[in-house]
C-alpha cells in the first residue's frame, strides 16, 4: 500500500488533521508531565524512614499545672512525672519496649543545628537533626547499629531544650559521618554541637531520616543525630514498641494507665496517642491525594482524546463511504480498507506526538523554572509516546473496521 | 428567527446522540475540573482583610552576626524580642503590635470538661484596631494594662459559646496555665484566611481562640509554637523557656495610611539599623524590607505550590477538551454541507447560516456550562472531604458561578466559530449538484 493516497486525502481535511494533531500534542505533554509528577510523588511516599514502622506508637501529652521548668527544683520535678510515665508504659502488658522520644521521622517536630568538626565554624559542617531521647531510644526504634555502641543509662542528661548543657557522647547516622569524615573513620571522634559544644561519636547507625517532610529539609533528609537527652518540659513524647498486632490494644491501655497516674494532663485523640502508621498516613496524605487527583485527571483525558479520535474518524468514514466502496469494488479487500485508517491514523498520530514531544519538554523546563521538578527521564517520554500511539490505533480499531464492513455493491449506488 | 435557530440547532443535536453526549460531557469535565481548581485558587490567594491590607505593612530588619552574610540576602521573617520591643515604643506608625502565637491548657470550671489547650495569641494592645478585629462584647486591654502585665484576656466567639453558653462574660474568670484570667473582651466570627500575620500556625483556617497581653506572656513563661531561628549563641534565653535576644521569633505589624507614611517609615527602619548597628547590636550594613499584606503573602509563596499546578493541569485539561469540541464540530459541520447547500441556494445568508450554527455551538456550551457547574460542585465537595487545612474553605461564591457560566459559553462559541466559519465557505451549486 501506498502512502500516497493516505496524503492526498489528508490534505483535502486539514483543518480536521491539525486538530486531532494540537489534541494529541497536548494531551502527550500534560500526560507525561503529570505522570512524571506522580511517579515523584511515588518514590516519595516509598522512602524509607530507617526505623522498623510496625508496633509502634507515639504518645505525646502535655501536664496540666505542671512547673515552668525555669530553676533547677521544678526540672527534677518534671522530670520525675516523665520518668513516672516511663515507668507506667514499660509494665503494661503487650509492651516491649518504651523510650523518651521527642521526635519520630514524618512527624514534622524537629530541632536542627549545624554540626562541625571545629568550635570557630572553620571547616566541614553537616546541617542535622536532633532527636532526644533516653538509653531505650535506638532500640526501641529499631534502629540498626553498624558502628560503636549504643547509650547506655549513665550517659542519659536530663534539661530543657533552651538549656546550653552539652551531651558529651553522641551517635550519628551514616551521611552525618560520611559527610564529616569521609575517610569513615568518624566513630571515636569528637564534633561540635550548634558548632561550639564538643561531643564525642559513640556509635553509627544506618539510617535515619529527619523528623520533617518540608522541601527545606531536603538537603539534609537523612541528616540524624541522636542526643542521649530526657527533655523536660511541659509536655513530653514517648515511643512505645508493642508485641506484634498489639498496637491498639496498647494505645487503649496506655491512655487509660497514663490517665490513672495523673488525670491533669491532655492527650487529645487528635495527636495524643498515634500508631506510627497513622502518622506516615498524614505526612503524606497531601502527596497521595495529589498522585490521585493527577491521576484521575490524566484517565478522563485519555478517554476525551481517544473519544475525539472515534468521533472525527467516524465522520471521515461516513464521509467516505462511496469512495471505500468504490475501492472495493475495484479490487481493494477488507484487509487493505482497515489499514488505510489504521495507516492514517499512525500518520497523524506520529505528527501529534512528534509536537508533543516538544510541547512536553517545554512544559518540563516552565516547571523546573517556577516549581520543584527535576528533568523528565527519557524513559517516561519514550512510554508517553508509545502510550499515545497505541491510545490512536485502539480508537481507531472501531471506525475502520465499520469502513471495512462497506460492500463493493455501494459504489453502485447513488450517493 | 432565534427560536427557529433553536429548534434547528436541537434538531441537529437530537439527531447525533451518542456526538452531542460527548462534546457536551468533554465540556463539562474541562470546565469543571478547572472551575474547582480555580475556586481553590481564589479562595487560598485571596486577601485576608479587603480595604484595610493595603495599609498594613510587616517591617523586617537584620540583626543576625556577620557570619553567612550575603549580599542581598532577605532579612529573617521575624524580629527579636528586643527589635520588636523598640519598635513597638518607637510609635512611629498609626497602629503597631508585637505578636507570636502559643497554645495554653485551659482548665474549665465546668467539672463535666475536661481541661484542652486552646490556640493563644500573645500580642499589644492595638492588635484589635489594626486588624479590624471586631468585637462582640466588651473590648481589647489598653496599652497601660498590656505594660503592667495585666491578667486581661480576650476570647474568640467560639469558645465563648463553648465555656459560657455565648453570654457575655465580660469580668467572667478563665484559668490559663495555673493564672487566673478577667475577661474584657469577645470577638465575633473573626477568621482572616490566609492567617497573614503569622504564617508559621499553619496559613489557613487558623484562628486563636485566647489573646493575651504580650507582656504577659513574658512574665508567666508561657509556652509558645512556631519557628524560632537563632544564630551566634542564640542558645539559652530569657529564663529557660523563652528564646534569647540572637533569636527572631516575633511578629511585627504597622499601619500606614498612607504611602508617604510607609516610604518615612521605612527610612526610619533604616535609621533605626545604622543606630543599632552603632551601638554594637547590629553587625550588618541596614537590610530593611517594609511589604504590605499582599507583597507579604507573596513573598512568603503561602498558596501552595500543589495547588497552582493542579490548576495548570486543570486548565491544559480544559484547553484538550476544546480542542477535541472545535475538531468534533467541525466534523459535524462538515457533514452537513448538503442541508446548508440546500438552505443557500433556497436564499438564506451565509450570516444567516453563521448566525445558525453558532447558536448550535452555544447551546452546547449552555448544557456543558451547567454539568459544568454541577461537577464544579461535586469537585468543592470532594476538596472539601479532604483533610489539608484550606479544604473547608472550598465553596463557590456567586463571582465564581458567574465565571463558570461565562467561561463556559464563551469558550464553546470560540470552539465553535472556526467550523461555522468553514462551512458558510460552501458553494451551495457544488453541494446541489453532487446529490
Amino acid at each position: 500500500m501506498t502512502v500516497h493516497p493516505i496524503l492526498a486525502a489528508l490534505r483535502r481535511h486539514k483543518a480536521g488533521v491539525s486538530l486531532i494533531v494540537l489534541q494529541i500534542a497536548l494531551t502527550l505533554a500534560i500526560v507525561c508531565n503529570a505522570v512524571f509528577i506522580i511517579g515523584q510523588r511515588i518514590e516519595r511516599l516509598n522512602r524509607p524512614t530507617g526505623i522498623d514502622e510496625s508496633n509502634l506508637i507515639k504518645i505525646s501529652q502535655a501536664w496540666v499545672g505542671a512547673p515552668s521548668g525555669d530553676d533547677a527544683a521544678s526540672i527534677e520535678k518534671l522530670d520525675a512525672l516523665q520518668r513516672t510515665d516511663l515507668d507506667t508504659l514499660r509494665s503494661l502488658p503487650d509492651v516491649k519496649e518504651v523510650a523518651a522520644s521527642e521526635s519520630l521521622p514524618l512527624s514534622g517536630i524537629i530541632w536542627s543545628s549545624d554540626i562541625s568538626l571545629s568550635p570557630e565554624d572553620k571547616g566541614l559542617t553537616a546541617q542535622s537533626a536532633y532527636y532526644y531521647g533516653d538509653e531505650h531510644l535506638r532500640s526501641t526504634l529499631g534502629l540498626h547499629l553498624i558502628a560503636g555502641r549504643d547509650f547506655n543509662a549513665g550517659d542519659i542528661l536530663h534539661h530543657t531544650i533552651r538549656s546550653t548543657d552539652v551531651s558529651p557522647v553522641i551517635i550519628v547516622a551514616k551521611p552525618v559521618a560520611d559527610k564529616l569524615f569521609p575517610q569513615g573513620d568518624a566513630l571515636g571522634k569528637t564534633v561540635y554541637l550548634d558548632g561550639k559544644k564538643p561531643s564525642t561519636i559513640v556509635g553509627i547507625v544506618e539510617q535515619l531520616q529527619t523528623p520533617t517532610t518540608a522541601s527545606w529539609g531536603n538537603p539534609f533528609a537523612y541528616n540524624s543525630v541522636l542526643l542521649p537527652v530526657r527533655l523536660d518540659g511541659t509536655s513530653a513524647s514517648y515511643a512505645i514498641r508493642t508485641r506484634p498486632g498489639r498496637e491498639q490494644a496498647v494505645m487503649h491501655e496506655a491512655r487509660k494507665a497514663l490517665l490513672a497516674v495523673n488525670p491533669m494532663r491532655i492527650m487529645p485523640d487528635a495527636w495524643g496517642i498515634q500508631s506510627f502508621s497513622d502518622i506516615r498516613a498524614k505526612a503524606y496524605r497531601a502527596d497521595r491525594g495529589m498522585a490521585i487527583l493527577m491521576g484521575t485527571v490524566c484517565l478522563i483525558l485519555l478517554g476525551v482524546t481517544a473519544a475525539g479520535i472515534v468521533g472525527l474518524t467516524s465522520f471521515w468514514v461516513g464521509q467516505r463511504h462511496r469512495q471505500i466502496g468504490v475501492r472495493r469494488a475495484l479490487g481493494a479487500r477488507r484487509i487493505d480498507i482497515l489499514h488505510y485508517f489504521q495507516i492514517e491514523n499512525l500518520m497523524i498520530a506520529g505528527i501529534g506526538v512528534v509536537l508533543g514531544v516538544l510541547l512536553a519538554v517545554g512544559l518540563n523546563l516552565w516547571l523546573m523554572a517556577h516549581y520543584e521538578m527535576a528533568r523528565i527521564p527519557l524513559f517516561y517520554m519514550t512510554a508517553a509516546v508509545l502510550a499515545m500511539l497505541a491510545l490512536g490505533q485502539a480508537a481507531v480499531f472501531v471506525p475502520a473496521r465499520r469502513a471495512s464492513n462497506v460492500p463493493p455493491v455501494v459504489a453502485t449506488r447513488a450517493a | 428567527m432565534f427560536a427557529y435557530y433553536l429548534d434547528l440547532a436541537l434538531r441537529s443535536l437530537m439527531r447525533n446522540k451518542a456526538l452531542t453526549i460527548l462534546m457536551v460531557l468533554a465540556i463539562a469535565l474541562g470546565i469543571g475540573a478547572s472551575m474547582t481548581t480555580l475556586t481553590v485558587l481564589h479562595v487560598l490567594s485571596g486577601d485576608p482583610l479587603p480595604g484595610k491590607s493595603a495599609q498594613l505593612y510587616y517591617p523586617q530588619v537584620d540583626p543576625q552576626d556577620i557570619k553567612g552574610m550575603q549580599p542581598n540576602k532577605e532579612p529573617p521573617d521575624q524580629v527579636t524580642l528586643i527589635d520588636g520591643l523598640n519598635l513597638l515604643h518607637a510609635g512611629r506608625a498609626d497602629h503597631q503590635a508585637l505578636m507570636s502565637g502559643g497554645s495554653v491548657p485551659l482548665q474549665p470550671e465546668q467539672s463535666s470538661l475536661d481541661p484542652f489547650y486552646v490556640e493563644a495569641r500573645y500580642t499589644t494592645a492595638d492588635f484589635f484596631a489594626m486588624f479590624d478585629a471586631p468585637f462582640l462584647y466588651g473590648r481589647g486591654w489598653t496599652e497601660a494594662d498590656g505594660e503592667a502585665k495585666a491578667r486581661e484576656v480576650v476570647i474568640a466567639k467560639s469558645l465563648n459559646d463553648k465555656l459560657f453558653a455565648g453570654a457575655n462574660s465580660v469580668g467572667r474568670t478563665l484559668r490559663m496555665a495555673g493564672t487566673s484570667f478577667r475577661v474584657v473582651g469577645v470577638l465575633d466570627s473573626w477568621q482572616p484566611n490566609p492567617h497573614f500575620y503569622d504564617l508559621n500556625t499553619g496559613s489557613y483556617a487558623y484562628g486563636e481562640q485566647v489573646f493575651l497581653p504580650l507582656q504577659t506572656m513574658l512574665e508567666l513563661r508561657l509556652d509558645r509554637n512556631g519557628s524560632t531561628d537563632c544564630w551566634g549563641n542564640g542558645g539559652g534565653g530569657v529564663g529557660s523557656i523563652l528564646p534569647s535576644d540572637s533569636c527572631v521569633w516575633l511578629q511585627f505589624w504597622a499601619q500606614l495610611d498612607s504611602p508617604a507614611k510607609a516610604a518615612a517609615y521605612k527610612e526610619f527602619l533604616v535609621h533605626y539599623s545604622q543606630d543599632q548597628k552603632t551601638l554594637g547590636r547590629f553587625q550588618r550594613a541596614p537590610n530593611v524590607r517594609l511589604r504590605n499584606v499582599m507583597q507579604w503573602l507573596d513573598y512568603q509563596m503561602v498558596v501552595p505550590d500543589d495547588v497552582r499546578l493542579q490548576n495548570g493541569l486543570a486548565f491544559g485539561f480544559l484547553l484538550v477538551c476544546l480542542v477535541n469540541t472545535v475538531g468534533l464540530m467541525l466534523a459535524k459541520f462538515m457533514r452537513r454541507s448538503a442541508e446548508l447547500g440546500v438552505r443557500r441556494a433556497l436564499g438564506a445568508s451565509r450570516r444567516a447560516l453563521f448566525a445558525q450554527l453558532l447558536i448550535e455551538s452555544g447551546v452546547v456550551g449552555l448544557v456543558g456550562g451547567i454539568g459544568g457547574l454541577l461537577l464544579a460542585m461535586f469537585g468543592l465537595w470532594l476538596v472539601r472531604q479532604r483533610p489539608s487545612d484550606y479544604a473547608a474553605l472550598a465553596h463557590l461564591d456567586m463571582s465564581m458561578l458567574f465565571t463558570t457560566f461565562v467561561l463556559a459559553v464563551c469558550a464553546t462559541l470560540l470552539a465553535g466559530l472556526l467550523p461555522a466559519w468553514r462551512a458558510c465557505q460552501i458553494a451551495p451549486a457544488l453541494q446541489l449538484k453532487s446529490n
